[in-house]
């Protein structure tokens, strides 16, 4: 099958395009935000204060780099798990994020939430920071800087390979593809 | 009177080091062969991509010196220092941390370990304090082995303190419920350690040490050599496969270690490990 290639921002319509099993190549800007970003993004939201980036269709990955060697965009770059991030999810949906980028297992509030407010959880593969950094080609840290590896950078990402997880229509990869290859 | 070596603790600085950035850029040939063997027998067109993926993964971070996950791990560090040996230069932990310090600075590896963990979360910013288990045992030879040990892998794992009347069956059913509640969180194709017997500190001490063994390597004891393999086989037909996509392929490898415990328990501790095993083996 080949890739679904998607374009940043998303819209409603991209993301009612997708199903989960979808493959997709990702590219535009994405922003990586990781446990102690979403802390303060939600602080931010609930304070009514302005947020660092604009939410309204954006993607956000699940990420938390190696450091850059010298002469490299980014350092490893592979997903985090985004169950840590549950807890906030839901907020920055209700606010326009459109796309999270990330591995393993969301809860059953994440995914009525993405139903809900028509968004998509996509999986990068874990452990292949050296691979999924090939594809990152801008890197630019917009807040947070004192966080280190947690804060919130603007990356630019050309054809990103990921695959979707959970669609707005309530569909789960993970529990389909394990119910496939179940042996009883 | 025996004579005693004398071991400056800068060479365990400098082989620390070593380890932490070798460990982080370059994959063990045991773990290597076992993701191309895996990627042969996925049923799962998806899952077979996947170890695609990863094989490549580990040729780009072996060329281009880069590390094989951007989570550059914990250093847990075991040593086994030989009773004849006499450390000078300082003390052994400081040298140890010093080792990790250099490494995760030097190499471009990532540093994730925070201080007061329940509140204020701060990095400690060079990866340091490392994790050492030591044993004194016979003879004038160090050994060290350094496993670089990702959080998202690490949170997956179970202590189960079970009831002996929970017997064998009690113990599969505890790990197939730790692999299947994990399901796609800690990177699969994962690899299981499995302590059992002692208490709560040890066995999840000998689940951590079973993870230094090779993949591919059997259990020298025949008993435990088909325990792991029942484990394996089970884990396997869970479906959950690489990446938690499904597939036939979750587990690379089940390594047991076992003591004896007290007559009223049964401890067992499962610790999950991703698929970038990174472990590095030193003898000074």
């Amino acid at each position: 099958m080949a890739a679904k290639k998607i374009v940043t921002p998303l819209t409603t319509e991209i993301v009612e395009s997708l199903r989960a099993g979808d493959e997709v190549q990702i590219s535009g800007v994405i922003y990586q935000a990781r446990d102690a970003a979403h802390k303060r993004l939600v602080a931010l939201i609930e304070s009514g204060a302005p947020l660092p980036f604009e939410l309204e269709g954006a993607v956000v990955y699940y990420m938390g780099p190696s450091p850059a060697k010298p002469g490299h965009v980014i350092g490893s770059a592979g997903p985090t798990t985004s169950g840590r991030m549950d807890a906030y999810a839901p907020t920055l949906m209700a606010h326009g994020l459109k796309g999270m980028i990330g591995k393993g297992l969301r809860t059953p509030e994440v995914k009525q939430a993405m139903i809900e407010h028509k968004a998509v959880y996509m999986a990068a593969t874990g452990g292949a920071g050296a691979l999924l950094a090939q594809r990152i080609v801008g890197n630019e840290t917009i807040a947070y800087p004192e966080l280190g590896a947690e804060a919130i950078a603007r990356l630019e990402v050309k054809d990103f390979p990921a695959i979707v997880v959970n669609d707005c229509y309530g569909a789960d990869l993970y529990e389909e593809g394990r119910k496939k290859y179940a042996k009883a | 009177m025996t004579s005693v070596r004398e071991l400056d603790v800068q060479e365990i600085t400098a082989a620390v080091k070593t380890m932490c950035i070798t460990a982080n850029y370059d994959l063990p040939e045991d773990v290597y062969a076992a993701l191309e063997k895996g990627g042969q027998a996925e049923e799962s067109p998806v899952g077979k991509a996947v170890f695609g993926q990863l094989v490549e993964n580990a040729d780009i971070a072996r060329r281009d010196r880069v590390p094989i996950c951007q989570d550059t791990g914990f250093a847990v560090i075991f040593a086994e220092i030989g009773q004849e040996v006499h450390l000078v230069g300082g003390d052994f932990e400081a040298a140890v941390n010093e080792g990790v310090r250099q490494g995760y600075t030097d190499g471009y590896l990532r540093k994730s370990i925070a201080e007061e963990p329940a509140q204020a979360r701060r990095n400690t910013k060079d990866n340091t304090p490392a994790v050492i288990h030591t044993r004194l045992v016979p003879g004038d030879r160090v050994e060290l082995w350094m496993m670089a040990k990702g959080g998202g892998a690490e949170n997956m794992s179970s202590l189960n303190m079970l009831k002996p009347s929970q017997g064998w069956a009690g113990m599969v059913q505890a790990v197939l419920d730790t692999v299947s509640r994990a399901g796609s969180n800690p990177c699969p194709p994962i690899i299981i350690g499995v302590g059992i017997g002692g208490t709560i500190d040890k066995v999840t001490q000998l689940a951590k040490k079973a993870l230094l063994r090779d993949l591919g390597s059997t259990h020298a004891d025949e008993r435990l050599a088909a325990m792991e393999a029942e484990l394996l086989a089970k884990i396997n037909a869970l479906g959950i496969g690489p990446q938690g996509l499904g597939g036939t392929q979750t587990c690379l490898g089940v390594f047991i270690e076992e003591m004896p415990c007290h007559i009223a328990s049964m401890p067992m501790a499962v610790n999950v490990q991703c698929h970038a095993q990174r472990h590095k083996h030193v003898v000074l």
